[in-house]
Parts: C-alpha cells; sequence; structure tokens
C-alpha cells in the first residue's frame, strides 16, 4: 500500500523485476525437478540446450515465439480497450480458415510473395469476423467478454473440425485436414537469416511470418500510442466515465478493438498453417491462444515486452520438449507445470517483489 | 516556529521533518508540535505539502528526514498500521468504506477479533454503543453504507478510528462533501472528541471552518510551514496572505454583464438517474451571451443530472436543450463540443480527467479529433506536447511537467488542467460544474477570474455549485434548483438568507 504509489525507474521495473521473477520461477521449477529425483542443473542445461544450443532448437524456439506474438498482441490490443479477450485461441483456429482457402485458390497460379498478402488479411478478416459477434455482444447487450470469447472458443473449435471432416478433407484420405499447398501457397523458411549468424535451420519451420509478427508490433505500438484510435481505446480502458465525458463512442471502440485484437490472432495461423504444415489441420492453434494470455500479461501489453515474453515461451515450449525426450522422467505434464510456474511468477504475482525493491531502491539512492 | 499550540503537553511533535520526490521538495523541515485535547488546523494551497506531511504521519510515505514524537516519545511509523498503534486515526477525503456492509461490518473490518465473527459482533456492538453515548455520533450501526448520506459515512469514518484507540484523529478536506448543517454537526462532534481529550488535526482550504473551530493553525506554503499561530490572535485575511504571499480578493471584483441573445436554452427538461428516479424535473431557463447563470441548491437536488444532460453525457426523458436557437438532436459530447460548448464537469477524477495518464494526454481529452493535434488517424505528439506546454505556463500548473502522471497533480493543478483544457478551446458556452471543489484559494481566485473573463468576452456560463459564496460573487442571475425543480430566480444581490430557505424549499 506504501509502496504502490512510489515510481521506480523503468530499468527496474522492466529489467530487474522481471528478471528476478523468472529467477524465482526457475528456482521453484528446480525445487519440483529435484523432488522426482531429476538433477535440476542438468535438466536446466538439457532446457536451455534444446531450446538454443543448435540452429534448428533455435529454429523451432523462434516458430513458437512468432505465434505467441501474435497472440499476445491480440490480447494486448484489447487489453488496453479494457476488454479481456480469452477468444484468441478460436479467433486463430477460424483465422486458418482464411488463410487457407486464400492459399488453395491461389497457389497453383502465383508464388508465394504474390499469395501472402491476400493470406495476411484473409487471416485477419476470418480472426476479426470470429471476434465481431462477442464483440457486438459486449458493446451493444452487455454479455461479458470473457464468457462470449471463451464459448466462441468451443463454437470455432467444432465448426472447423466439422469443415475439415467434412468439406476440406482430401478425398480417400483419412486424416481431418487440406490437401497439401503448393509452394504458391506456403511461406517459405528464414534459412537465410539464421545462414548469417553461421547457422543452419535444419527442419525447423521457423518461416517468413517471423518477419509479419515484428511488423506487427510496429503496428501495434503505433495504433495504441501514436494514433487517435489507440487514445480512445486507452481512455476507455482505463476511465470508462472519462470516455463517456470525452465522447468517445463505446460501441464503435469496443467493436474496433475486438476487430483488430480477433486480426491479429488470426494471423497466427500463418505461421502455423502456411509456414509450417501446409495445410490446414485439427488443433493447430494447440493453446498459442492460451499463452498469449500470458505473454500479454508479462509482457505488460506492450510489443517490445511482448516479443520478449513470446521468446521465453518458445524457449520453454522446445527446450521443454527436448527435456522430456533426454529425461524421460520429467513428462510433457511436468514441463506445463514448469511453464504454469513462470506464468505464476512473472504473470500474477508480478507485485509481489515489488515492494521490496522500493525498500532497496529508496535506501541505495538515499531517499 | 515550534510555537506551542496549546498550554497542554504535546500529544504529538514533528521534528525536522524533511521529503522530496525526484525534484519536487514536498515538505522542507516541518516543525510542528500539537497540544493534547485541542484541535489544530493545517492551512495551505494546493500542492503545498499537506497531504504529503500527514501522509507521512499515517506511514504512507516515509520521511527522509526527522522525527516524530507521540506523546513525547520519539516512534518510526512504518506503514497504517503502526500508526493505528501509535493512536493515530485518519479519516481521508474519499471514504474507505466498503458501500455494501453495514456500519459494524465497516467499523470492525481489520480488527474482527478472532476467526469466528459471532464474538467480535457482539463486542464491536457494545463498544459502538459507548463511542455513540460518549461523543453523540448518532449512527444506526445495522445501516448499509451505500444507503447513508455523505455526513453519516464520514462519521463512520470516525467511528473507525475511534474504535482502534485513536487519541489523535487527522481529518482530510472533512466538509469538502457536507452540506453546511452536516458540517456543523462535524463540528460539533469535533468540539466533543476535543473536550473528551481527544487531539485533532483538521486540513482545509477553508479559512472561514478554521476560524469557527480551531484552537490553534499553522499555514503551510510551497512546503515550508510558514506560520503558527492561535486562532483567537489571528484573523482571516492574515491567513489567506500567509497562504499565498501575497493579498487575495476573497470577492471576485467583476463589471456589469452585458448579455447579448439567448445561446443555450432549455425546454421543460426532464432527466431521470440511473435508477429511474426523477432528477430534474420540468426544467426551463435560458443563458446568455455574456452572463453567468448560477444554479444554486443543496447537493443531490438534480443540479448534477442537470449538467450531465446539458453536457450530452445523460439521455433526457423528455425537454429539448436548443443551441443558438436550434434543437440539439442527440445526447452526444462530441458533438456539443462542435457546437460550441465546453464542460468542466463536476467529478475531475473520473470524468475530466484520466489519472493515469500524463499530463500532456489528458490537455486533449475530448478535443482529440481537432486537426491541430494530428492529422488523419495518428496523433501529432510534438504539437499536443506544445500545447500543453503554454496551457501550463498560462495557467501556472504546478509542477510544469507534462509528462508527469495526472494523479501525481494536487487536486487544484489537477482542476487547472481541465479548466485550461476547456477555456483555451475558446467555446461559445461554457457548463461548469463544482469549479473549486478541493481547491486551494490562490486557484480559486485564478479560476473564478477566468470565468468572469469568458463572460466579458461574450460567453454564455452556467455555473453549477453547492458553494453558495461562490455562486452568488460570481453569477448575474442565480436559479435555485430545488427537488429537481427551478424554485426561482433571484439576482446576483439577492442575500444568503433568502437563497438559503429557496435551497431548503421553503420559500419560493
Amino acid at each position: 500500500m506504501s509502496t504502490a504509489s512510489v515510481p521506480l525507474p523503468a530499468w527496474i521495473n522492466y529489467g530487474v523485476i522481471p528478471l528476478l521473477n523468472l529467477i524465482l520461477a526457475f528456482f521453484f521449477s528446480g525445487l519440483v525437478v529435484w523432488a522426482i529425483g531429476e538433477n535440476p542443473f542438468e535438466a536446466l542445461n538439457f532446457l536451455i540446450q534444446g531450446a538454443l544450443g543448435r540452429g534448428d532448437a533455435i529454429g523451432f524456439t523462434l516458430f513458437y515465439a512468432t505465434s505467441f506474438i501474435f497472440t499476445g498482441l491480440s490480447v494486448a490490443v484489447a487489453f488496453h480497450a479494457g476488454l479481456f479477450n480469452i477468444g484468441s485461441e478460436g479467433q486463430a483456429y477460424v483465422g486458418g480458415l482464411g488463410a487457407a482457402l486464400v492459399a488453395l485458390s491461389l497457389d497453383h497460379y502465383v508464388p508465394w510473395y504474390v499469395t501472402m498478402p491476400f493470406a495476411v488479411i484473409g487471416a485477419a478478416l476470418f480472426g476479426a469476423a470470429w471476434a465481431f459477434i462477442p464483440a457486438w455482444l459486449q458493446a451493444k447487450r452487455g454479455s461479458h467478454i470473457v464468457i462470449t470469447t471463451i464459448m466462441f472458443n468451443f463454437i470455432g473449435a467444432a465448426l472447423m473440425v466439422y469443415l475439415l471432416v467434412n468439406v476440406f478433407i482430401v478425398p480417400g484420405k483419412m486424416a481431418p485436414e487440406t490437401r497439401t499447398f503448393l509452394a504458391g501457397g506456403q511461406l517459405p523458411k528464414l534459412d537465410w537469416l539464421m545462414a548469417l549468424f553461421g547457422m543452419k535451420l535444419g527442419p525447423a519451420p521457423f518461416n517468413v511470418s517471423f518477419i509479419i509478427a515484428l511488423v506487427m508490433c510496429y503496428l501495434v505500438w503505433l495504433l495504441i500510442w501514436r494514433t487517435k484510435l489507440g487514445y480512445e481505446m486507452r481512455t476507455l480502458g482505463v476511465s470508462p466515465t472519462a470516455a463517456i465525458y470525452a465522447g468517445i463512442p463505446y460501441v464503435r471502440t469496443v467493436i474496433i478493438a475486438m476487430l483488430i485484437s480477433g486480426g491479429l490472432a488470426g494471423m497466427m495461423s500463418l505461421n502455423a498453417v502456411m509456414g509450417a504444415s501446409a495445410r490446414l489441420q485439427v488443433e493447430f492453434v494447440a493453446g498459442a491462444g492460451f499463452v498469449g494470455i500470458a505473454v500479454s500479461l508479462m509482457g505488460r501489453s506492450h510489443p517490445v515486452g511482448i516479443i520478449f515474453a513470446a521468446l521465453l515461451f518458445g524457449i520453454l515450449y522446445q527446450g521443454g520438449a527436448d527435456l522430456s525426450f533426454e529425461m524421460p522422467n520429467i513428462t510433457r505434464d511436468m514441463i506445463v507445470v514448469i511453464q504454469g510456474l513462470v506464468i505464476f511468477f512473472a504473470g500474477a504475482l508480478e507485485y509481489m517483489l515489488r515492494p521490496a525493491m522500493v525498500r532497496l531502491y529508496q535506501t541505495a539512492t538515499g531517499k | 516556529m515550534s510555537l506551542q499550540s496549546s498550554a497542554n503537553e504535546p500529544a504529538i511533535e514533528l521534528v525536522g521533518i524533511d521529503k522530496k520526490f525526484g525534484a519536487v521538495h514536498a515538505n522542507k523541515n516541518i516543525n510542528l508540535s500539537v497540544g493534547k485535547g485541542s484541535i489544530h488546523g493545517i492551512i495551505g494551497e494546493n500542492g503545498a505539502g499537506k497531504s504529503t506531511l500527514m501522509s507521512i504521519l499515517y506511514g504512507f510515505y516515509h520521511a527522509d528526514e526527522g522525527e516524530i514524537r507521540i506523546q513525547g516519545k520519539p516512534v518510526t511509523i512504518r506503514d497504517s498500521q503502526a500508526a493505528i498503534a501509535a493512536g493515530i486515526g485518519m479519516v481521508h477525503q474519499h471514504f474507505m468504506l466498503v458501500e455494501n456492509f453495514t456500519v459494524l461490518e465497516n467499523v470492525m473490518l481489520g480488527a474482527e477479533g478472532g476467526q469466528l465473527l459471532a464474538k467480535g459482533v457482539a463486542g464491536a456492538r457494545k463498544e459502538l454503543k459507548r463511542l455513540e453515548k460518549d461523543y453523540g455520533l448518532e449512527v444506526d450501526p445495522d445501516a448499509v453504507i451505500e444507503e447513508l448520506p455523505v455526513g453519516s459515512q464520514q462519521r463512520v469514518e470516525i467511528l473507525k478510528a475511534l474504535y482502534r484507540g485513536a487519541e489523535i484523529l487527522i481529518l482530510d478536506e472533512p466538509t469538502g462533501v457536507l452540506t453546511p448543517a452536516e458540517a456543523d454537526h462535524l463540528f460539533r462532534i469535533l468540539q466533543v472528541l476535543r473536550d473528551q481529550g481527544k487531539t485533532i488535526i483538521l486540513i482545509t482550504h477553508k479559512l472561514r471552518e478554521i476560524m469557527a473551530i480551531t484552537d490553534t493553525v499553522s499555514v503551510m506554503r510551497r512546503g515550508e510551514m510558514v506560520a503558527t499561530r492561535k486562532t483567537a490572535e489571528t484573523t482571516v485575511a492574515e491567513l489567506a496572505e500567509l497562504m499565498v504571499g501575497r493579498r487575495v480578493l476573497l470577492r471576485v471584483e467583476k463589471g456589469d454583464a452585458n448579455p447579448g441573445p439567448v445561446l443555450l436554452s432549455v425546454k421543460n427538461l426532464t432527466v431521470k438517474d440511473g435508477r429511474g428516479v426523477t432528477m430534474v424535473d420540468d426544467v426551463s431557463f435560458d443563458v446568455r451571451a455574456g452572463e453567468i447563470v448560477g444554479i444554486a441548491g443543496v447537493a443531490g437536488n438534480g443540479q448534477s443530472e442537470l449538467l450531465e444532460a446539458l453536457a450530452g453525457i445523460r439521455k433526457p426523458v423528455s425537454g429539448e436543450i436548443l443551441i443558438d436557437g436550434k434543437p440539439v438532436e442527440a445526447a452526444d459530447p462530441a458533438l456539443l463540443r462542435q457546437l460550441g460548448l465546453a464542460h468542466i464537469p463536476e467529478d475531475r477524477h473520473h470524468m475530466g480527467l484520466v489519472l493515469k495518464f500524463e499530463e500532456y494526454e489528458n490537455s486533449i481529452l475530448g478535443y482529440h479529433h481537432d486537426p491541430r493535434y494530428g492529422h488523419g488517424a495518428m496523433l501529432d505528439l510534438d504539437a499536443i506536447r506544445r500545447q500543453a506546454e503554454e496551457q501550463i505556463e498560462k495557467y501556472d500548473i504546478r509542477p510544469p511537467n507534462p509528462r508527469l502522471k495526472t494523479a501525481n497533480f494536487s487536486g487544484g493543478n489537477q482542476q487547472k488542467i481541465v479548466v485550461a483544457r476547456e477555456i483555451e478551446r475558446d467555446p461559445k458556452m461554457l457548463l461548469i460544474g463544482q469549479p473549486t471543489r478541493g481547491v486551494d484559494i490562490g486557484a480559486i481566485e485564478f479560476i473564478h477570474r477566468r470565468i468572469i473573463e469568458m463572460r466579458d468576452a461574450g460567453k454564455a456560463v452556467l455555473l453549477v455549485s453547492v458553494e453558495l459564496d461562490e455562486i452568488r460573487s460570481l453569477s448575474d442571475r442565480i436559479l435555485v434548483m430545488f427537488a429537481g425543480k427551478v424554485v426561482g430566480e433571484k439576482s446576483a444581490d439577492a442575500d444568503e438568507q433568502t437563497l438559503g430557505l429557496m435551497m431548503a424549499g421553503i420559500a419560493a
């Protein structure tokens, strides 16, 4: 209470505190690993080696991070307008339909760089469309966006399974997925980028959508802090009554914020559908939408923070997979526990260390 | 400077208290001694450091230097629990009550006495009865807070402090939210508390209150304690001068009004509040260019809803609002701004400002679509900060930093941010709600002058205030509202008693 209002310099707020949170998370994860009879230091080594040790490991880490950047931005944009969009998962899933439709229609005729802009638009449009109904219900009817977006995740999943099983499935095949896109419908890998650093990408699906993600980070920053719309969203998010006073239209702002949020979530499918598997499959989002919530929370809804948080979760995903391979005692579920601890310490307990830091800072600077 | 404020031994002493926030020196070597069983007033402009000093006393901040002594013993106050343990109770300007709890539950909160409530409840009820009897603090212990009038809510805050064994009671701007009758009631309670041996520190802007109730008074200016006086030996004029360091006009000087054509017209307006209760009932009036129309009334008689309806924030049930003779089509604040209507709202914390924003961001609130602040979809931050700096300079907003978070400005400076934004737009019509609530004398004078200047420049001004003095000194015509109706119109020289009776609904 007494320390909450004391301002700390940015390097403590955005550097030291998140780092300490992370160290704490790893410390407790280490305890868990130790408790099941494995060496925590060895485990940490496997995790880091698995995520960053080789070119293809880095490639996988960045591939996961790309998805998390998109969904993290999606959650952040809605959050700035005071909306908690839990539906990035479903919006990304339906967004995949938009990307796939573009890829399936164009891949016979044009090279990938012609397909790409249409795919970006298609993915964003479909993702936005899936966010529209919850947004409209919130804006016009006051139905809580948390509830409706969760519901739409389920509806979206059911819809996509229906479409893949009954409409898009390749005749004679058992797998519920579309045909494989030709090169004109795929996003090429960024092996040249890795080569610049003297590393080989190998089989890792790190692709052009990473660059799209970085461009979106810049555009989101521009939107939130440099445009009138962003100003209106932030006003609404922080003080709804001041927004009314300022004549900021509630219905319009809520719907636009959610459309942008849904569009960003939809773009996640570019990475998974066009960059990695080259076809639309069931369950391709694989929880990236929910990870986006943690990424946005940890990155304080700022694009730069989101990039770092997305990288961290990319490391945990890729390194975790490697770790459970190297140490069979540490199952996939244990990795989820470790991820949970990171979210817990870095996100939910964000303010736990703050009072102590304030005291320390005050003592150190003699204030 | 450490003039003993009473013949009694000091209940509390501050010795050499010093506090800086970055470059802002909020408290400079403050020495203060308050005698046991006395009422000590602290006055000063907004930003003079009163609230910082009291926050140090209550453990919200820690002093960089200096010592706090209670009953002669040095104490360290780390947090509010330590302050309570030391016998200090605080009644905040904005109440810290759980609105849907009962009085009893609020008083017990944080001092429940065990895991099961029953025993604590019985004890608390007994103790509450005793406190009520001893100090004349009648409140129904089973009433729910949100159903109580503000004056009673404040008594609950006082009860809370006493229940925790407070010997020293700090009240921060206690009358800001009270009607005159409630304020009188509060003063009687404070006198009883003093007579029972409690020590009271009263922070206020209102010199009248200082004169009416305190035994001793200290004046703060720009972080320094500039004087301490026995109240009986000083005058309002002396205190006012000490506060601002120059002579102030307690009454605004203004020439005669030159009313022009009708700019703003209200016809048979009826407005309901969120609960569906009719708050404005068939009200009609005109405001002409170049005049100030004041709306007097006890808070809660429909003035707030009237103002919100005129500003487009609340949709009227029936009736018409005309600007320049043309009916306003929609209840839309943005549209009304385009028609030349500016609005200084009653509640700057929730409406006039976004407290989490930096100052410059608030300097365009509501006007952010103006092409001066950026073309197309983009904002031109340089242009916005430049005009924010100009407003800061022109309105003497302190500290002069457009990048400071708005919440970190004092009340008076926050209000200046709103006033600067609305007046600098050069509107045709100006709606003003409680322009000087929680604002110090220096800023009051400044804001009043601006309002008169607006009138003299031919603007139509509608002023709503619960401060009758303010209405009387600024208005050219006074409308009195009671129970949602305009019960009468008086000229500016109407005497206080007549208006008071009208406000009470007794005479028209």
